[in-house]
């Protein structure tokens, strides 16, 4: 049966997928470790743990995608669970330090013994042992999901009630791992990491295998979702999502279906969390910022939701983005990145919209500049990384207005191109809205 | 022993001399003070309680410079006069005249010293020499120094001070003071249990902590007497602090309902949940800011009124950004209000940008109109005027809020829509100009709630960000569609935090409130007054 699961569940799109993430997995590493130096082909040292952590990213956005683009749940808390993986995996990473730590102190971290603990606390304990580790790097994050899925969808909270409370959760979880006696080292969180099963977490060839293994779990967790949604249940997510009433009504526990859709949503978040923490060598309380939660969101729409492949492309795209802005100062690149997105918005919602963008990512440079002449007498562009809030912003207003099915949906309806009525079609209301006495709406897939 | 007996003896010669005529005083005087630069620590104790009584007003200054070291002998003339460091020489001056004495360097002069001891004396001695001085502020701090020390040796002065005393307040200090130093002599019983009651009666965290430390020392007849007093002004305590945290959490509430109101409005209405709306905030504290700026710079004298100017302002300007919104953004997102949440989550990234790249990611100095500042008490509470003034702008925009719902045309189609929108666009009202309206006027109310936050908080770009979270909590909590119900849910939060801020802390008390309006929903989905309606839910 199982077997039956997973080949129904590897359509065309999940095979090709799949397939694509596995030679990532495996020619990553090969570049960077047997391809010489100086070869152009060689990928540097700083680069692998950075793809690491743009396919856990990935993984995030597709875990998100899960409840938000299948299941109609738009959680504003996702990053909470991601957090709370990379957390289960950061007290794993701290108890092998050992007596290596600044205090050398053999079974206490370095921050108790500054904050003068006598003795681990007993949440701490296990976390020696990978197995325990490990496992609850599934446990707490589905637990939590659990707990407060549970309740949520019992009592029928959905919409916006739901994501801001989903916003409440992750802001409660920021202001108390802030807290220096939660026993999670507060403010600075836990790093300093040393050892994975091990072997030295710094290593050229450790940063390799976690690299090969943030893909095969990416690829694990578009199995796991491919077969979700590919599968009877899959069915009813997406009933649910279009009009969850009347799914309800036809008999089906709605509930359970979100709950189900919710917590595993939530462990795939964790083990992207999880192999994320010793990529980056710390995970402090800021994870749980509402604003990262947010920005997910936002890789996913970008992306395309509802779609396997629209979240991991808008997670890569937008954080590659994120990096040529922060990080680099070519104006080139960012031009370009500009220039491309205009396309797409222009290929998808026509060259009005794409041109408005334009004009949008021209006006801000030329009215900063135009600022700077006023003030001081001299034209200035503005530095990159101070337009990035803006280039975020944008990516926020415009994706939700002109580009509400991604980047994947722009593939898509090249494929329609020629049956335009189809389209035309759907987009008149429901006759749910009907009945509810909603005005007809441009996209009734919410 | 001696040094006791030495300084009754010097307490009661000084009480005698000090109705000796003002000339023969004035003779004297120089050569008193010139006693202070002669012999060890008793002698010049001695000299100083002489000093003291002459009740001169030089003596003051004289004793506080020697206290702080700035007290010198001149070894050649033996005088002794106040020095002041000027580069490498001290200038010196005389303490009696106050004329130039010339300057001198170090190894010229012999500073006076003074041991701890002496120190404290000096103290007890010049807030005795203020108990009389004509100044009320000093003879309240004299009066308060006095408390502090309770040097049984001042019980004389201080009762012929009190005598003389009109003031209330000073009053009651000098007769805590009294009871002090009476419970601490020597005095019968009788007279000290009348000394607990005094103190008890005060019944601030002082008199607590004065009896608490009377409480070892104190006979064993007396020492329940002391506890019940304790005990009292414990309870008293108690409720000022209640009433206090009550203030504080009223206080709270009136900034969450500025902040929630607008939120709730648009909520309400358009069912869309607006995250640039504490970038409304922002702007409108912004507002405030420029046309402070714009006072100060064209009309000083205005500068009392700013917030009269600023109010309508910021009331305007926000609406009109809001409107701008609206007007492209989010009303081609309609029916889709997760859309809308991304959408306006963009926009405030955007704006806390704008407002960084024209001000600088630095606070802006918003200052108050003087009438907004300081404090005053009552009873044991201490309320600030700004927070007052706070408390009654929320009520007024609610007030005048609730008029415009209830009251006015636009109010009425506001109603309608937020009740039936396809009905009320059948009935001919024009649902995108009223769309429109209510988020301008919502975030207009954003705007004048940003005009009363300046006050308060720091005006910086992420002045909006600190208040969002909370201001959904109240609109979730409180339900859409009914002011009411953001006026109780902003109390019940603010008043709940403030409380639970004393046992747990405020993070942990925050927290606590998080989890409970998390548990809260799952009750009531809907918040606690929820518009009831017989359409079925998407």
């Amino acid at each position: 049966m199982i077997t039956q699961l997973i080949l129904r569940a590897l359509d065309k799109k999940a095979i090709w997928l799949v397939a694509v993430l596995a030679v990532i997995a495996i020619g990553v590493p090969v570049l960077n470790l047997v391809v010489p130096e100086g070869n152009p082909l060689h990928i540097p040292n700083y680069a692998v743990p950075l793809f690491g952590k743009y396919l856990n990213y990935a993984m995030l956005a597709l875990a998100l995608d899960l409840v938000w683009g299948y299941c109609g749940i738009l959680s504003l808390g996702h990053a909470a669970f991601f957090a709370l993986g990379a957390y289960a995996m950061g007290m794993y990473l701290m108890r092998q330090i050992g007596a290596r730590g600044v205090y050398a102190n053999p079974t206490l971290p370095d921050f108790m013994v500054f904050l003068n603990y006598k003795e681990l606390p007993w949440f701490w304990n296990g976390f020696d042992m990978w197995w325990f580790a490990f496992a609850m790097v599934l446990i707490v994050p589905g637990l939590l999901a659990f707990v407060f899925g549970f309740l949520a969808f019992r009592s029928r909270v959905t919409g916006v009630y739901l994501s801001i409370i989903t916003q409440a959760m992750t802001y409660a979880l920021l202001l108390a791992f802030f807290r220096n006696d939660l026993g999670f080292g507060g403010n600075n969180g836990l790093t300093d990491f040393k050892d994975i099963l091990g072997v030295n977490v710094q290593a050229a060839t450790t940063r390799a295998a976690l690299f090969a293994a943030s893909a095969f779990a990416l690829a694990l967790a578009v199995v796991i979702c491919s077969a979700i949604v590919n599968s009877k249940l899959g069915k009813v997510m997406v009933a649910v999502r279009d009009a969850e009433s009347r799914t309800r009504f036809l008999g089906y526990r709605v509930d359970n279906v979100k709950l189900f859709a919710f917590v595993v949503s939530a462990v795939l978040a964790g083990i992207a969390g999880a192999l994320y923490a010793p990529q980056v060598g710390i995970i402090n309380p800021s994870e749980f910022e509402p604003g990262n939660s947010i920005e997910v969101v936002i890789w996913t729409a970008v992306g395309g939701r509802g779609t396997i492949v629209g979240p991991i492309i808008g997670a890569i795209v937008v954080n590659l983005t994120k990096s040529i802005f922060t990080s680099g100062s070519s104006y080139i690149a960012a031009g370009l990145v500009i220039l491309i997105f205009s396309g797409i918005v222009a290929v998808a919602s026509g060259w009005t919209k794409g041109l408005i963008v334009i004009a949008a990512s021209i006006a801000i440079p030329v009215l900063y500049g135009l600022y700077q002449l006023a003030l001081y007498g001299s034209f200035k562009l503005p530095a990159l990384s101070d337009v990035w809030l803006y280039a975020l912003g944008g990516l926020f207003i415009f994706t939700t207005l002109f580009l509400p099915k991604g980047i994947v949906g722009l593939i898509a309806q090249w494929r329609t191109m020629t049956t335009k009525r189809e389209q035309h079609d759907r987009n008149a209301p429901s006759p749910a809205d009907v009945e509810a006495g909603v005005d007809p709406q441009p996209n009734p897939a919410e | 022993m001696t040094n006791r007996i030495l300084r009754l003896i010097a307490v009661l010669f000084a009480l005698a001399l000090s109705p000796l005529p003002a000339l023969a005083q004035a003779n004297d005087f120089a050569v008193m003070v010139q006693a202070l630069g002669q012999g060890g620590f008793p002698d010049r104790e001695a000299a100083m309680n002489a000093l003291v009584a002459t009740g001169d007003e030089r003596v003051p200054p004289i004793l506080q410079a020697m206290s702080d070291g700035t007290l010198y002998l001149r070894k050649s003339d033996q005088r002794v006069l106040f020095a002041a460091k000027s580069g490498s020489e001290f200038k010196l001056t005389d303490p009696v005249d106050g004329s130039d004495a010339g300057t001198a360097v170090s190894a010229d002069i012999e500073k006076i010293k003074v041991n701890n001891g002496l120190r404290g004396k000096i103290r007890t001695a010049i807030g005795t020499m203020t108990l009389l001085s004509p100044d009320s502020a000093s003879r309240l701090s004299a009066a308060q120094s006095i408390l502090k020390n309770a040097d049984p040796a001042m019980l004389p002065l201080l009762d012929s001070a009190l005598a003389a005393e009109t003031d209330p307040k000073i009053k009651s200090t000098m007769d805590l003071a009294r009871a002090v130093i009476v419970l601490k002599s020597d005095a019968v019983l009788d007279d000290k249990r009348a000394a607990v009651d005094t103190i008890a009666a005060h019944g601030d965290q002082a008199a607590q902590t004065v009896l608490v430390n009377a409480l070892a020392a104190a006979p064993d007849e007396l020492k329940p007497v002391i506890q019940t007093g304790i005990d009292a002004i414990g309870r008293n305590l108690q409720l000022w602090q209640v009433a206090q945290n009550l203030l504080y959490g009223v206080s709270l509430s009136s900034v969450l309902l500025l902040a929630a109101i607008g939120l709730s409005i648009t909520f309400g209405v358009m069912g869309i949940i607006n995250m640039a709306h504490g970038e409304m905030v922002m702007l409108g504290a912004y507002t405030t800011f420029v046309v402070q700026e714009l006072i100060r710079n064209f009309a000083p004298g205005l500068m009392d009124y700013s917030l009269a100017f600023a109010v309508p302002a910021a009331f305007l300007f926000t609406a009109l950004v809001g409107i701008a919104i609206e007007r492209g953004i989010i009303r081609w997102l309609y029916g889709r209000p997760l859309e809308t949440l991304l959408a306006t989550w963009g926009l405030s990234l955007a704006l806390q940008q704008v407002v960084r790249t024209l001000f600088g990611p630095t606070n802006q100095m918003v200052s108050p109109p003087s009438w907004m500042t300081g404090a005053f008490d009552v009873g044991g509470l201490s309320i600030t005027w700004n927070r007052l003034w706070i408390v009654v702008f929320a009520i007024a925009v609610f007030a005048i809020l609730q008029l415009v719902l209830n009251r006015t045309a636009l109010g009425l189609q506001m109603r309608a829509v937020t009740q039936n929108r396809r009905m009320a666009s059948s009935m001919g009202i024009r649902t995108p100009f009223v769309d429109a309206m209510t988020f301008g006027l919502g975030s207009g109310v954003a705007g004048m709630a940003g005009v009363a936050l300046s006050q308060i908080d720091n005006v910086s770009p992420n002045l909006g960000q600190g208040y969002i979270i909370d201001s959904f909590m109240v609109v979730v909590f409180g339900g859409v569609g009914n002011l009411w119900g953001t006026l109780i849910g902003a109390l019940m939060l603010g008043v709940g935090n403030k409380l639970l801020e004393p046992q747990f802390g405020a993070v942990l008390g925050k927290i606590i409130i998080l989890v409970l309006i998390i548990l809260f929903i799952q009750w009531r989905p809907r918040g606690l007054f929820a518009l009831k309606g017989r359409s079925i839910e998407q």
